[in-house]
């Protein structure tokens, strides 16, 4: 095996689970997408009634999440490209939707066209740095980009400390945001408001990957992640593509930063620390590398495990000296397990499990229904 | 010039830190094409165990012998505990069952000896000795320079002169072939991991007591500038590792030296482009004809 | 069609999961706001606060919030307040302001938390501070000498706690212009607000000529010779520093074996010496001299009552944990929330808390008054000076007074009260 193949999901993927060469159905592609899509924002809206402002925050955290897992996935599962360097990007995203909504703030303007502006700019803003990181990348392989993207992780957040003239060195940057407009009443939860804001982002960017990774160009990703001397014979400009590739996940991870700032109303350098990049891309393979349903297993994973380890270490009741050493350490050992229980028990990720055990039970069925 | 001396005294010496923590990231590289994230944890946790022997006995020497011991044994049962369950097919995998080590072991280690920096003791003095008036090496810098070229010397005589070195090599290009010619792969995988984290466990030893001192986090930051570091100089050169530690360590003093330490890390980023755009596969890489 | 089935599946699980993981924690978000105020029963009040338990920044800081518990705790076994005992709940951000706004919400909107009670760090706590505002939770004594507290009319419902860094930085300075006029002042200070409130303080007193050297370091990189070696070559003999406890003990080991001896200043945040001597460990002889301050009585005068009391609290109630500045920190916080508590009467409201913080008037541990009146929302106003002799820190000269602006540095002359017998507050 040679550095050039790093980060193939596993080759054992079933034919059909993944992609299939041919889709006989491609003239509906984009309607069954849109489907999905407007399926998911019913849900979404009906869940966003059902349950307590907290739990409404959390998931439009995870929707934010799901953007950069989502491109992370694209670059890392479907393009073969490792990148350590997803929270860099998503600081981008983030300080500039927080220029922007100060400028708009400063200049007294007002109204509800005024965040998918910013929000439009945070995503120009992440390309072009994704653009200039992506060319670096496209020369480079496996290690060699993971350390590259690695100092990527590591200057951002101390650029911003370094310019702190501009970026309010590690404190950071408040983001107004305008509440809820007036017409869905006096009393509308806050945190619904961001959920909905948060999940029609995300879900248009998702729909925008979907049919991306089904088209033409999702094609190339996949010639160049599985053997790029096959690619450049089939006529695939490599470097092209992978340039393309990168550029893709920035605006997605600029986009996902960008909402995480806005559900913050803030932003600091502290947030988006090599810690996060980390994070990003342990949640998108043991979400299941390559898919989109495993970015967003990774996202709510990212949102849900250390509430839940932290509910679990409550439950516990420890005398004050014991509980002191255990406070904080407990959580964190015990998403260190499941990290690596996961991993070996499963190494597709959640959605690989899923999608076996999902296997296992079609099998049974096919008999009787063909 | 006074100035310009003592900043590359001071680099050098932190770069041979990183030379040897690079070198042990190369040695895993090089044993089982992975990239182990968990080594600065692995070698924080061998620290703490020389703190504990140290502070029951009273010696660091027995203490320091202990740690490079049990960075011996702790390489070989992440490789033979955990790592040998987790599917290579893709490189990923083992990657974040390293980050899981790294969550684990620091909260572990939080849990035993607490969230407070405990002191590391140095062996020597690391008063400097002034040599014309300009400050220049401390006995402590010389005992660091003396164990890292000890280790580098020892690897390289024992990949290319001994048996087992070849046997190691032999596994780690050719293990199918390898194991046909009788050769223990598995066995010479765990080795490359013992070796790899007892070099890991000698540069925590070493760079500690220059640091903040011993902290589940300890290693965090020389992790990343050993990383920088065996890329700069290519992850499959041995070489590469010791030229790309004093490289970086040099470039990290001369620039908070003369520039700011806040940009540092962009100095870091520079020198990572200018070397990988030139030469993709580090200052180091094997010249391989290009495939197409 | 498999696929599109699998996929459907999978995305409806999903979503069942959730739902049900939403609607399971409603039953107990619900528990403790029976009444009208958030956090607040007849038996019980629950508080909040986020501090960083695990992580690089948690060392010394993961002390402060047990011991806080602590005294509340101590406080409960003694009858509680007005008949209620405080919950304190401690949500670990590991000093990450992401994590930060997660736990926050969670104390908030999930606990229902009467109050958020010394949040720590300044890049952490500026990302709620909007939040908790628009939700009207009292924020109460800040872990941090940022001046971002002190904004009444921007945010009514945030107090501090620490001394503003330029205070200290004033205080310190004042100093060096008494007692050591005449000699070569450096600075080295973090790279963010800490190190320049710092600085301008001590520019205040001296004037910004004064400070022959100025240098700054970052946490993320854990050399700080090049700096030092600034210094010694500039021949500085005293040095101001602003810097947490990891990196005082850093930089004054560093120049040890630089052989550079000048006369430290240091920051209270960074002049804990118990903490210093810990990660000195061998070489703890080298902080013989060096001046630091502080506002709290002093961990190891076992002859202060307030000490007394605190070390017998930390012995019944807080596992006997090693007792520290922090320790200290913890337990005066709890203190004078307990003060806060008693002085907004039975029937304890939001409103009511914020303006019996706001009358102000707190007798408590502290050496230096509390600043808080209804335009002032900054904490304690002063320090003293302490110097390490022999191995032991201790207080010398008088309290200091003063404010982050031009005023001037004044002697703080009150006695300092001892505390209620039992050592629970009594309705001032």
């Amino acid at each position: 095996m040679s550095a050039t193949q790093a980060a193939v999901p596993p080759k054992q993927r079933p034919a059909g689970a993944g992609e299939r060469p041919v889709d006989r159905r491609r003239g509906s592609t984009l309607l069954r997408h849109l489907a999905f899509a407007l399926a998911a924002a019913l849900v979404l809206v009906a869940v966003s009634y059902a349950v307590e402002p907290f739990r409404n925050f959390q998931l439009a955290t995870v929707a934010a999440y799901l953007c950069a897992t989502a491109g992370l996935t694209v670059l890392t599962g479907l393009n073969g490209q490792l990148s350590l360097g997803h929270g860099a990007l998503m600081a981008t995203g983030a300080y500039t939707v927080a220029f922007c909504q100060n400028a708009f703030a400063d200049r007294g303007m007002t109204g509800g066209w005024l965040l998918p502006v910013s929000l439009g700019a945070a995503i120009v803003s992440t390309v072009a740095v994704g653009a200039v990181v992506g060319v670096a990348a496209a020369r480079l392989r496996g290690p060699y980009l993971a350390g590259v993207t690695l100092a990527v992780a590591v200057v951002v957040p101390a650029l911003a400390v370094t310019f702190d003239g501009v970026f309010n060195g590690e404190q950071g940057l408040s983001v107004p945001v305008e509440p809820p407009p007036a017409s869905l009443g006096p009393y509308f939860p806050y945190e619904r408001w961001q959920l909905w804001l948060a999940g029609a982002a995300t879900l248009l960017a998702l729909l925008l990957l979907a049919n991306l990774i089904r088209s033409r160009y999702g094609r190339t990703f996949r010639a160049v992640r599985d053997d790029e001397v096959a690619a450049r014979l089939a006529g695939i400009h490599v470097a092209r593509t992978q340039v393309l590739a990168f550029v893709v996940s920035a605006a997605t991870a600029g986009l996902g930063g960008a909402l995480l700032a806005v559900l913050a109303q803030s932003v600091s350098p502290g947030a988006f620390s090599l810690t996060l990049s980390l994070f990003l891309l342990m949640a998108v393979v043991i979400g299941g590398l390559g898919r989109l349903a495993g970015a967003l297993w990774g996202a709510v994973l990212l949102v849900a495990l250390p509430d839940l380890t932290h509910s679990v270490t409550e439950l516990l009741t420890l005398s004050p000296a014991v509980a002191q050493r255990l406070e904080g350490n407990l959580p964190l050992a015990i998403f260190g397990i499941t990290l690596v229980v996961v991993m070996i028990a499963a190494p597709g990720g959640v959605q690989g499990l899923l999608s076996r055990l999902g296997r296992a039970l079609l099998a049974r069925w096919p008999a009787r229904r063909s | 010039m006074d100035r310009f001396v003592f900043l590359t005294i001071d680099g050098l010496s932190r770069g041979a830190v990183y030379a040897a923590f690079a070198l042990a990231l190369v040695l895993i590289w090089r044993a089982a094409r992975v990239v182990n994230f968990a080594q600065g944890a692995m070698a924080v946790a061998a620290a703490y165990v020389a703190y504990t022997v140290a502070a029951e006995t009273g010696s660091y020497w027995l203490g320091f012998v202990v740690a490079i011991v049990a960075g011996l044994l702790l390489g070989a049962l992440v490789d033979r505990a955990v790592m040998r369950f987790v599917d290579h097919t893709s490189p990923l995998n083992p990657v974040i069952v390293a980050l899981g080590l790294v969550l684990l072991i620091q909260a572990v280690l939080g849990m035993l000896y607490g969230s407070e920096f405990r002191p590391a003791e140095a062996p020597f003095s690391r008063s400097a000795l002034t040599v014309g008036g300009i400050a220049v090496l401390s006995p402590y810098d010389l005992f660091v320079f003396a164990a890292i070229g000890v280790v580098v010397v020892g690897l390289a005589w024992m990949f290319s002169r001994t048996p087992v070195g070849l046997r190691m090599r032999a596994a780690a290009f050719a293990p199918e072939v390898s194991r046909l010619l009788g050769v223990n792969v598995g066995g010479m995988l765990t080795l490359g991991w013992a070796l790899a984290s007892g070099v890991g466990a000698l540069a925590a030893m070493l760079v500690i007591p220059t640091e903040l001192g011993l902290h589940p986090h300890a290693m965090d930051l020389v992790f990343v500038s050993a990383f920088t570091a065996a890329v700069v100089g290519g992850l499959d050169s041995p070489p590469g590792a010791v030229v790309g530690g004093l490289v970086v360590g040099l470039l990290l003093s001369y620039v908070s030296g003369y520039a700011g330490s806040d940009l540092t890390p962009l100095a870091v980023l520079v020198l990572l482009l200018a070397v990988l755009l030139v030469r993709p596969g580090g200052l180091f890489a094997p010249v391989v004809a290009r495939r197409v | 069609m498999h696929r599109t089935a699998r996929r459907g599946l999978a995305i409806a699980s999903t979503i069942a999961l959730l739902i049900t993981a939403a609607a399971c924690s409603g039953d107990d978000g619900s528990g403790p706001g029976g009444g009208s105020v958030p956090g607040v029963t007849d038996t019980e009040i629950v508080v909040g606060t986020h501090m960083p338990l695990t992580g690089p920044a948690s060392a010394g800081y993961s002390k402060i919030a047990p011991a806080t518990k602590a005294y509340f705790d101590y406080v409960n076994a003694n009858g509680g307040v007005h008949g209620r005992k405080i919950t304190y709940k401690i949500m670990d951000d590991g000093y990450n302001p992401a994590n930060t706004q997660q736990v926050v919400r969670q104390l908030v909107l999930q606990d229902k938390v009467f109050a958020i009670l010394n949040g720590l760090g300044t890049p952490t706590h500026t990302g709620v501070l909007d939040f908790l505002k628009s939700n009207r939770v009292p924020d109460l004594f800040v872990a941090s000498g940022s001046r971002s507290w002190d904004q009444p009319d921007k945010y009514p419902g945030t107090f501090g706690f620490n001394p503003d860094y330029t205070v200290e930085g004033k205080i310190l300075a004042n100093y060096a212009k008494a007692d050591l006029a005449g000699q070569k002042l450096c600075f080295l200070g973090q790279d963010d607000d800490f190190g320049r409130d710092s600085l301008a303080g001590v520019e205040k007193v001296l004037g910004a000529s004064a400070v022959a050297v100025k240098q700054t370091y970052v946490t993320s990189n854990t050399n700080v010779a090049p700096q030092i070696g600034a210094f010694k070559a500039a021949g500085c003999q005293v040095v101001v520093l602003a810097t947490v406890p990891g990196f005082t003990a850093l930089s004054i080991g560093t120049a040890a074996r630089l052989g550079f001896k000048p006369q430290w200043l240091v920051s209270n945040v960074g002049a804990d010496h118990p903490t210093l001597a810990k990660q000195l460990g061998a070489n703890a002889p080298l902080l013989e001299g060096m001046v630091g301050t502080n506002y709290l009585p002093m961990q190891n005068d076992t002859a202060n009552p307030w000490i007394q009391l605190f070390t017998r609290i930390n012995k019944s109630h807080n596992g006997d944990a090693p007792f520290d500045g922090n320790t200290v920190y913890g337990m005066s916080v709890g203190y004078l929330f307990v003060q806060a508590l008693l002085g907004a009467g039975k029937d304890l409201t939001r409103e009511k808390v914020l303006e019996a913080v706001q009358k102000g008037g707190f007798q408590g541990p502290g050496l230096v008054p509390l600043r808080f009146s209804a335009n002032d929302h900054s904490g304690y106003g002063g320090q003293r000076l302490s110097r390490v002799s022999g191995g032991v820190q201790s207080y010398f000269g008088p309290a200091y007074e003063t404010d982050e602006a031009d005023g001037p540095v004044k002697e703080y002359t009150a006695t300092p009260v001892a505390p209620p017998a039992n050592g629970v507050p009594t309705v001032s």
